[in-house]
């Protein structure tokens, strides 16, 4: 197209507005089985992008490698109370478990369950490891637009890339991607701050770094259907529901 | 020790309390487990930017094991040296736990031990006192706790490997505040379930 002339206001203005209906953007569909009305989030993040958002108690969020390439590195804050964050180390020493699968909570520094992993296609995920370098500056980023800085960027979780650990020498072997179209979903329990960031994972030899997509609805009666029944999960969600009463005022 | 270092500080930690000192660049911290299989939590700052900070992501990520031993190198997350390991007694020294807390301790082992003295009350005592807040403890090393991890996942603190009178010995690479807690947890086998004092001596060369 011939590009309006930008050498006055009225010009400037014309070709700032012809820019967005010449443009494509990928919005990630509604998934199966899910009620359009019940979304709440749905975008595409590029390689090397960011994203972050404020997710209600209830929310249900999948996060898609949908071309194979993309790795969601993830920090999750309480919202309005962002001393509150996940901690890594608890959510593999409490749940006796180093690797991330369905049933598994992601624990805050406070005893209580942020977040419930409720569906995993995927299997290839670490929190071992942290972000890259680039990973690790758009989680800062990504902290620093909700008024929080450096200190707020803690061990993280890495999503669709693998790392297994040698039961005997404690070295890492790094297993890659589930290929394309893999996914988790991630049931939160309390209001979030949710920080992703698509970048490659540090151990990735050969980083494809494609686009990673997120959907995300409202699927609050699911946390009543708890996906795992040990002990210390039972506890950490009777935790979660005596922190959310008291601070809400509300019984569910 | 060799007979040409002077001694900065020998200190004795006792059961159950924090500790923290700058060890200079070039200077040797010894930690000593004075009784045996004493956990001994422990996060690094860069003395003069606490922002700068022990990272067991990026410690790990870079050694691509879960273990330190001698020669481990402790950085932070932009990957500047704080420390490294030159000596050491024990080995497969823990990175992934984390610290004992009073809200963790709940999930663990019941509510019963929700006011029972833990790490991070240490951590946030101590650093307080630098001038650090909750926003500054993250994942810290565990010396001479004993986490395997084993090939499904399965993870634990099982009995240690240390012994008495064993130690590990520190060279700081920059100046580096190091913040202690000498672990009071009773309810799994990283203090033997009996804590008991460690010995911190700081030399130069």
């Amino acid at each position: 197209m011939d590009n309006p002339p930008t050498d006055s206001t009225d010009g400037a203005r014309l070709h700032a507005r012809a820019q967005a209906q010449h443009a494509s953007v990928r919005i990630p569909e509604t998934p199966d089985g899910v009620d359009p009305a019940t979304m709440i989030w749905a975008e595409s993040i590029p390689a090397n992008g960011y994203a972050t958002k404020v997710l209600a108690r209830g929310s249900r969020v999948r996060l898609i490698d949908i071309e194979g390439g993309g790795c969601a590195n993830l920090l999750l804050y309480r919202a309005e109370a962002s001393w509150e964050r996940l901690n890594v180390a608890d959510t593999m020493k409490v749940p006796w478990q180093a690797y991330l699968g369905v049933g598994h909570p992601l624990l805050s520094d406070q005893g209580r369950v942020l977040a419930t992993v409720v569906a995993d296609s995927s299997g290839h995920h670490d929190m071992l490891c942290g972000p890259n370098a680039t990973g690790r500056h758009l989680l800062l980023l990504g902290a620093i637009k909700h008024g929080m800085d450096i200190r707020d960027v803690a061990p993280s979780v890495s999503l669709f890339r693998g790392v297994r650990v040698d039961p005997v020498s404690g070295a890492l072997e790094f297993t890659g991607s589930a290929g394309p179209g893999a996914a988790i979903d991630l049931l939160i329990h309390l209001p979030v701050v949710l920080v992703v960031a698509n970048a490659a994972h540090p151990l990735d030899p050969d980083p494809p770094a494609t686009a990673l997509d997120v959907v995300a609805w409202q699927a609050g009666e699911q946390l009543a259907d708890l996906t795992n029944q040990d002990p210390e999960y039972l506890r950490a969600v009777q935790n979660t529901e005596a922190a959310w009463a008291a601070g809400s005022g509300k019984r569910s | 020790m060799t007979n040409q270092s002077q001694i900065v500080s020998d200190e004795v930690v006792a059961a159950r309390a924090p500790w923290s000192a700058v060890v200079r660049a070039g200077d040797l911290l010894q930690i000593i487990d004075l009784h045996g299989n004493q956990a001994v939590d422990c996060l690094l700052y860069d003395a003069d930017d606490h922002t700068r900070r022990y990272s067991a992501q990026a410690t790990v990520a870079a050694a691509r094991n879960i273990f330190l031993g001698t020669g481990s190198v402790l950085c932070s997350a932009d990957g500047t040296a704080l420390m490294t390991v030159v000596a050491d007694d024990v080995g497969n020294h823990d990175t992934i736990a984390g610290a004992c807390s009073q809200e963790s301790n709940t999930l663990r082992y019941g509510h019963h031990t929700a006011h029972q003295h833990a790490c991070v009350e240490n951590f946030l005592a101590e650093g307080a006192r630098w001038g650090l807040g909750k926003r500054d403890i993250v994942s810290n090393i565990n010396w001479f706790m004993n986490v395997p991890v084993e090939a499904d996942g399965t993870l634990g603190i099982v009995d240690g490997l240390s012994a008495p009178g064993k130690s590990l010995t520190l060279r700081a690479e920059i100046d580096t505040l190091v913040l202690v807690s000498n672990c009071p947890q009773i309810n799994n086998p990283c203090n033997g379930f009996d804590p008991t004092p460690v010995r911190m001596v700081i030399s130069r060369t």
